[in-house]
């Protein structure tokens, strides 16, 4: 029925007056995966979410979760469905207890049943200790993953998480992740929207790259970065003035142009011949009496395949 | 349990579940005032301030056309002024339910939508009911002295109808404004439209212009309504919509739910758009 697939969308197109949201959006989930779906703010990953968890609806194209056609089959599709926002999205007066026992009696369990799932899941998720508090008092990280044990309740097939760890320290970031690993060795598909590419390289076997509307890329993230290119030489010098001297070094062994960036006193391009390359540079670098702080091979990160892909960095990237 | 036992939902029809998602919306509203009791009393201390203020400092001061108390003539005013700021606390939960994503999780669910702001409104009518009781013992505690039996049943209806009423003003103004911060300006809107009309002051006694628009705002007449129905008829104006206060105590509620009701729904379905 879904051929292997969790999610499937074909050609999605959401317009908000002028602007298009989503021009012919593309995406297919494997099940039992996690995939991650990358681009820039406004690049259209949150509207493609919302159409998907059944919040929006589509004005054009075809989308299926679970199977089920999102448009004609909303009901069923939101009770095989978890969501957890970029807000956390419980109740911040109610206790963790509470939240849960609720959202469970909502989603159809029951009281009894509602009950021993809320404590089954403040165990999963390591709130038990603070089970009887009010949320209100939760720290970030405890916030975000009560809210995931919400989304978890049904123990859904499909699990969308949008930029679950945005505004997270990177403690409480780790914390979620293994709670995302765990729900994916019992069989949930997860659609994981970040801006973080240190996030979806780390989670996602696969990675959909969003701009204006569109998928502009869709692969593993090995075979991302190796769209951009293979290993890089990469020479940091401890003087300004050396620049020239190592641009010419490094141009011995290169494939391409070397590229030097005068601020970070870095020089790097691409090499076929690592550990030649490589050798030869440090030899040749040495021999000229090039002072130098740092040389290696360095693979391309997502941050480059961004910036090949889009022609932009990502909003933080910008930022920093 | 197992966890496909714990998770398989429980057979029932469309309607009981729409009952149940519903209740459940109202028990959430319920345990949040249990949580904080303090909210009740910030609701509640705006009118008792106004009774306490109103009953003994300006009170000697203050006339009633045609002579009678003017505790009889207030008391019944405060009820209403109750149930008329009650759209606020109707508008700021939903707002705040919708800007922090608690509307977006319970849309995301296989749960009845409708049952979102039905559990609303129906907390709502449950927590005035508590307000009006708490209100009422206060009056009395002043030596107000209504008539009992079915007038004061009659009134205390009125009341939960005219905030029936303000409740779709509020789903429609929650869903409205952008954020909770603009939600605590509707009370700079809600003072002056409560103010002109005859909850503190007969509209007799106003400019002509200002005592026609008191006249005719729709809390005026609930007050008028109630204040006969509690067996203290004082301060009733000639006006036509005066004389009719009974009628329009029921008309204009019901005017009102015919306009917000509907925008309220619709923009609750354009939250999908």
């Amino acid at each position: 029925m879904n051929d292997g697939y969790a999610v499937r969308a074909e050609g999605l197109e959401k317009r908000y007056g002028e602007k298009r949201a989503l021009d012919g959006f593309d995406l297919a989930v494997r099940e039992g995966t996690v995939h991650g779906l990358l681009g820039p703010n406004g690049a259209g990953k949150t509207t493609a979410v919302r159409i998907l968890s059944t919040l929006i609806r589509l004005d054009g194209g075809r989308a299926t979760v679970a199977g089920l056609d999102v448009t004609r089959r909303a009901r069923e599709v939101r009770a095989r469905i978890g969501l957890t926002g970029q807000y956390a999205a419980v109740d911040e007066v109610l206790t963790g207890r509470q939240n849960l026992e609720m959202f469970g009696r909502l989603f159809h369990l029951g009281g009894e049943r509602a009950k021993a799932r809320a404590v089954e899941l403040l165990e999963r998720f390591d709130l038990a200790d603070a089970a009887d508090k009010g949320v209100g008092g939760y720290s970030g990280g405890m916030r975000r993953r009560l809210d995931l044990a919400a989304s978890m309740i049904l123990a859904p097939a499909v699990l969308f998480l949008d930029e679950p760890t945005t505004g997270l320290d990177p403690r409480s970031r780790g914390e979620v992740w293994d709670s995302v690993r765990a729900l994916v060795a019992d069989g949930t598909t997860v659609l994981l929207t970040t801006q973080y590419l240190e996030e979806a390289d780390k989670l996602a076997s696969r990675i959909t790259v969003i701009d204006q509307g569109r998928a502009i890329a869709d692969d593993s993230p090995d075979g991302l970065k190796n769209l951009v290119g293979g290993d890089r030489i990469e020479v940091v010098v401890a003087e300004r003035s050396d620049i020239p001297r190592a641009v010419k070094v490094v141009a011995r062994v290169a494939e391409g142009e070397p590229e030097s960036d005068d601020t970070e006193l870095r020089v790097h391009a691409p090499v076929t011949d690592r550990v030649a390359a490589l050798t030869e540079v440090a030899r040749t670098l040495q021999d000229e009496g090039v002072r130098v702080e740092d040389l290696g091979l360095r693979r391309p990160s997502l941050d480059d395949v961004f910036l090949r892909l889009t022609g932009h960095r990502t909003e933080k990237e910008a930022a920093a | 349990m197992s966890a496909a036992q714990l998770t398989a939902p429980a057979e029932h029809g469309r309607t009981y579940w729409m009952l149940a998602d519903c209740w459940n919306i109202v028990r959430r509203g319920l345990t949040h005032y249990r949580r904080q009791p303090v909210n009740i009393a910030w609701q509640l201390g705006f009118p008792i301030l106004s009774v306490l203020l109103y009953g003994y400092v300006f009170g000697s001061a203050m006339t009633v056309p045609g002579g009678g108390d003017y505790k009889d003539f207030l008391m019944p005013g405060m009820f209403v002024m109750t149930m008329a700021f009650g759209f606020i606390n109707t508008a700021t939960v939903v707002v705040y339910d919708s800007t922090k994503g608690v509307i977006d999780r319970f849309r995301s669910m296989p749960m009845a939508s409708s049952a979102v702001v039905a559990g609303r409104g129906v907390t709502d009518l449950v927590v005035a009911c508590a307000e009006l009781a708490i209100m009422m013992l206060t009056a009395l505690a002043m030596g107000w002295r209504p008539d009992g039996g079915w007038g004061f049943l009659a009134a205390f209806g009125l009341l939960l109808w005219l905030r029936f009423a303000l409740i779709w003003i509020g789903v429609w103004l929650g869903l409205l404004v952008p954020n909770p911060e603009a939600a605590g300006g509707l009370f700079a809107v809600a003072f002056p439209l409560t103010m002109i009309s005859s909850i503190f002051v007969a509209p007799q006694l106003m400019p002509d212009w200002l005592g026609w628009v008191a006249a005719w705002n729709p809390i005026s007449s609930t007050a008028a309504a109630a204040r006969d129905l509690f067996g203290t008829p004082v301060g009733g104006g000639d006006s036509w919509v005066e004389q009719h206060a009974l009628l329009m105590a029921g008309v204009w509620p019901l005017v009102l739910t015919a306009v917000f009701l509907p925008l309220a729904v619709r923009r609750f379905q354009k939250l999908s758009r």
